[in-house]
């Protein structure tokens, strides 16, 4: 299928309901004719391309069905935009914990994302090294499978074990196994006060070392990320000071004070910490969970790399020896990667070599159709997530290829 | 007695085979056969259901256990797996036609790994094992059900355990990093690994929780979290359940997070007091007991506005723990309330559905009038932050029709959750005490999808295969498209 067929396929089907949802899906199917999933379709550069002629969107549904700020829920159509659902929870000064991104300037898409879109593929901001990826705040599910059947799982509690959890297995499956029609998530206050320590100076083992023992401090730290010089310079507040480590407390106002002066002595081998004020911080903090430090222009491939922090270092430098640029979030556990194409197997060999994983998360259109963009499985795993893709889509028709070839 | 699938008389005819072919792979003591050693076998933490195994066999590594399911896979024989056999909802229960694979010989902690803040553990390892492990540096395991003593990591991921601390820091799938699984057909392979977010399927999120129906877990991979500085607790008391509902609604609110927020209502108050001399308002209609971290200052400060959020509810009284000593105290009542039930009453039933928080005062409210109903009292202990309701139904099993007439309260109890808008089960598990009911929460299309879920991992549908799901109108197992 040509490429052009691919990227951009026009939305064919805009359902405003559940059930215009599962109408789409079931015509579908009857055609054994392959759909295109999406939300507001910000994501649409991520992974590989999708081999469908049409596309299935769930942009129509929207709103916030369920909200109990006392019971720490809530519950919105899949096509709800986040900024809608977070300024409805900022209303009771709560918010989402997981601190999904808006990777919009990264894939070069616009308009603002679905919470379906969120979920489906399970992106997660600075705050997941602490407090939990957005699957780890997933309640409940409702969602389509490709046998046009509704499927429910779990529900609009806090604690559920009823049955197997097809909430997880959904989210972050981008599209493959089922169409979310609605989401429900545990949502937290949002902290009172965010304050940061910043450390210049450190090279990256050096760095992951102070990131390491502050997450392992008994201070409660939300955020750990490193920037090289480069990279720190594309964040208005860090730039100027070179390599820079960047340490987040969120909590009452009295204790980010506590937490910050604790830290700053308890990290003074690493040098002079300065402090990041709330508002500062909180900029400084979108901008690493927006992978603003990164520069990938048009052309390049961005990887996301996942591996045990302390192996962080090692793989920014064989990436940065290959040629590619890179800073580390997670505490050195989450390596952004931007190169060239050809860098590909490079870039594979250095997430290995650290004993992680990677995504190809955004590449140009020959590269993504060309190479997997997910680690392949050993072959016990693959036969088992072809049974699984079967048993949730039989006919193969939701977002074919998305992860990978042939499936 | 519990209904089970008919068994499999080809397989109970060739039990000297199968018991063979067990010794071939395993050392001599790693399989039990005699009648007598299978008898501790025969149940788990449910023991009104019991069941003897065909055998059991006890493997001590991952190759092991490969081998045993591989034999048990071509021989067409059920497995249930099993760790400490502390299940409440009857998920070790055996089938007479079964083989158990017991993994509590795995219980060596391979890697401890501080500053990546992770620790590897073979399956058979405690859950307080792990935290015992770290604690010297400071360091624990965060999901502490009551069992925690006895419970084996394996069976919590099996589990999705929680605890009393899960409202700040998650349940089992919200602590894991990596699994080592052995599938039914023998293959080893390991999900996730020492790092956040593997890519493709969550399969640890699917396997969490998933009660020893999809393969058996050897080996865990789990954060470690750095212990905080100190912890205190604090006893309120009201003398309504609508009351104390709203002082918890007050306090979450408020945007305060306790790292615990227990609620035990007037019989489980008056039960645990007369086991542990806690000092327990006896007064009260209900009880919150609240527990926060941090340095002594930051308790202080924390503990000082709950106290304000409460005080416009009137309490009965207020009581701040001064010193560890204190706190211990407050907790050893709570801890023991199932020890306590049972002082009380020759038998309980530990029920443990999950309803909207703000579904409490009518809950209770309900099960006080189905109590008087049924003729059985009952005691409420409940987790009030995520909703986790546990009664404890008191019954004497020596009086006919006393068990049966408890588990129909029992199941009337958690159709009430489902009412509410909750769920049959928050950490104990379905097991095959709920299997039953889980037509109640969901479709029958809803629980085919989940069937063919197993079928994805476990085709012939040997592991652990009358747990969970209702045994009537189940489907035929069908194949899988692809292969």
């Amino acid at each position: 299928m040509p490429p052009e067929l691919t990227l951009v396929a026009p939305v064919d089907e805009q359902p405003v309901d559940e059930a215009g949802i599962v109408d789409a899906i079931r015509d579908a199917a009857a055609r054994r004719e392959p759909l295109h999933i999406e939300g507001r379709g910000t994501k649409r550069p991520m992974l590989r391309p999708v081999q469908a002629a049409r596309a299935l969107s769930t942009r129509n549904l929207t709103g916030i069905t369920l909200y109990s700020p006392q019971e720490l829920i809530v519950s919105a159509r899949a096509g709800t935009t986040l900024p809608d659902l977070e300024a409805k929870l900022a209303e009771a000064g709560q918010g989402l914990t997981s601190e999904p991104p808006d990777l919009s300037a990264l894939l070069g898409t616009e308009g603002p994302q679905t919470i379906g879109g969120v979920v489906a593929t399970n992106l997660s901001g600075p705050r997941r090294v602490a407090w939990g990826a957005t699957r780890d705040h997933l309640m409940g599910v409702r969602a389509i499978n490709g046998a046009a059947e509704l499927i429910r799982s779990g529900g609009r509690v806090l604690k559920n074990v009823t049955g197997l959890d097809l909430c997880k297995l959904i989210a972050g499956s981008h599209g493959t196994l089922a169409v979310l029609t609605e989401v429900t998530l545990k949502v937290l206050p949002v902290a009172e006060q965010t304050g940061s320590l910043v450390l210049r100076g450190l090279g990256a083992r050096r760095a992951v070392a102070a990131l390491s023992a502050a997450l392992g401090s008994p201070f409660g730290v939300s955020g750990a990320a490193w920037m090289p010089a480069e990279a720190a310079a594309r964040v208005p507040s860090l730039e100027g000071g070179g390599d820079t480590a960047v340490i987040r407390i969120e909590d009452f106002a009295p204790s980010v004070e506590y937490r910050l002066a604790k830290l700053t002595a308890d990290l003074a081998d690493f040098g002079q910490a300065d402090r990041l004020s709330h508002d500062v911080s909180i900029g400084a903090w979108q901008a690493i969970r927006d992978a603003a430090p990164l520069d990938a222009p048009p052309d390049d491939a961005v990887w996301r790399i996942s591996v045990r922090p302390s192996a962080g270092p090692g793989v920014f430098e064989a990436i940065t020896a290959a040629g590619a640029r890179g800073f580390l979030d997670w505490g050195g556990g989450l390596v952004w990667v931007a190169g060239a194409p050809a860098l590909h197997q490079r870039i594979v060999a250095a997430a290995c070599l650290g004993g992680g994983t990677w995504t190809v998360l955004r590449a140009p259109d020959t590269m993504r159709a060309a190479v997997d963009v997910v680690p392949s499985e050993p072959e016990a795993l693959a036969r088992i997530t072809r049974r699984v893709k079967a048993a949730m889509d039989p006919h193969a028709i939701l977002n074919p290829g998305r992860l990978y070839a042939g499936l | 007695m519990i209904a089970q699938p008919p068994s499999k008389s080809d397989v109970i005819a060739r039990r000297d085979e199968v018991i063979a072919g067990l010794r071939a792979i395993l050392p001599a003591t790693g399989v039990i056969s005699e009648p007598l050693r299978l008898k501790p076998y025969e149940t788990d933490g449910l023991p009104a259901y019991r069941q003897t195994p065909l055998a059991v066999a006890l493997p001590e590594t991952t190759e092991q256990v490969a081998a045993v399911l591989r034999f048990l896979h071509g021989m067409g024989v059920r497995v249930i797996p099993r760790g400490a056999g502390t299940s409440l909802s009857g998920g070790a229960l055996p089938m007479a036609d079964s083989v158990v694979v017991g993994l509590m010989r795995m219980n060596r902690i391979l890697e401890i790994d501080y500053p990546d803040r992770c620790a590897t553990v073979q399956a058979g390892v405690t859950n307080i094992g792990i935290t015992q492990a770290v604690a010297g540096e400071g360091f624990f395991y965060a999901p502490d059900p009551s069992s925690q003593l006895a419970c084996m990591i394996g069976g919590n991921v099996g589990m999705n355990s929680g605890g009393a601390h899960c409202l700040k820091y998650g349940v089992t799938a919200n602590n894991l990093l990596g699994l080592r699984i052995v599938t039914i057909e023998g293959d080893i392979i390991d999900l996730g690994g020492h790092y956040l977010d593997a890519a493709g399927y969550d399969w640890l999120g699917i396997m969490t929780g998933s009660e020893g129906m999809l393969a058996m877990v050897t080996e865990v991979t789990v954060r470690i979290l750095r212990s905080p500085e100190g912890a205190r607790a604090m006893l309120v008391a009201f003398d309504a359940n609508e009351t104390a509902g709203r002082a918890v609604d007050a306090i979450i609110g408020s945007g305060i997070i306790p790292v615990a927020l227990e609620y035990m209502d007037r019989p489980a108050i008056h039960a645990c007091e007369a086991f542990a001399n806690a000092g327990y308002p006896m007064d009260a209609e209900a009880m919150l007991i609240i527990e926060v971290e941090g340095s002594v200052a930051e308790q202080d400060w924390m503990l000082g506005k709950i106290s304000d959020l409460c005080r416009p509810f009137a309490p009965l009284s207020m009581k701040v723990s001064q010193s560890p000593e204190e706190s211990l105290a407050i907790w050893k009542g709570r801890k023991g309330a199932f020890g306590a039930v049972g002082r009380i009453s020759p038998d309980y039933l530990c029920m443990d559905g999950t309803i909207p928080t703000g579904q409490l005062p009518h809950v209770l409210r309900r099960i006080a009038e189905m109590s008087t109903e049924y003729g059985l009292a009952v005691a409420n202990i409940f987790h009030a932050g995520d909703g986790n309701l546990h009664p404890l139904i008191m019954f004497d099993a020596n009086l006919p029709g006393s068990f049966e007439k408890a588990e129909a309260f029992g199941a009337d109890i958690l159709r009430l959750c489902v009412d509410v808008g909750g769920c049959l089960t928050g950490e104990h598990g379905v097991g095959v005490e709920k299997r039953d009911l889980m037509p109640y929460q969901f479709t029958a299309i809803e629980l085919d999808q989940q069937r063919r879920i197993k079928s994805a991992f476990d085709p012939d549908w040997l592991l652990n295969p009358s747990k969970v799901f209702p045994l009537v109108d189940a489907p035929a197992v069908e194949t899988p498209l692809a292969a």
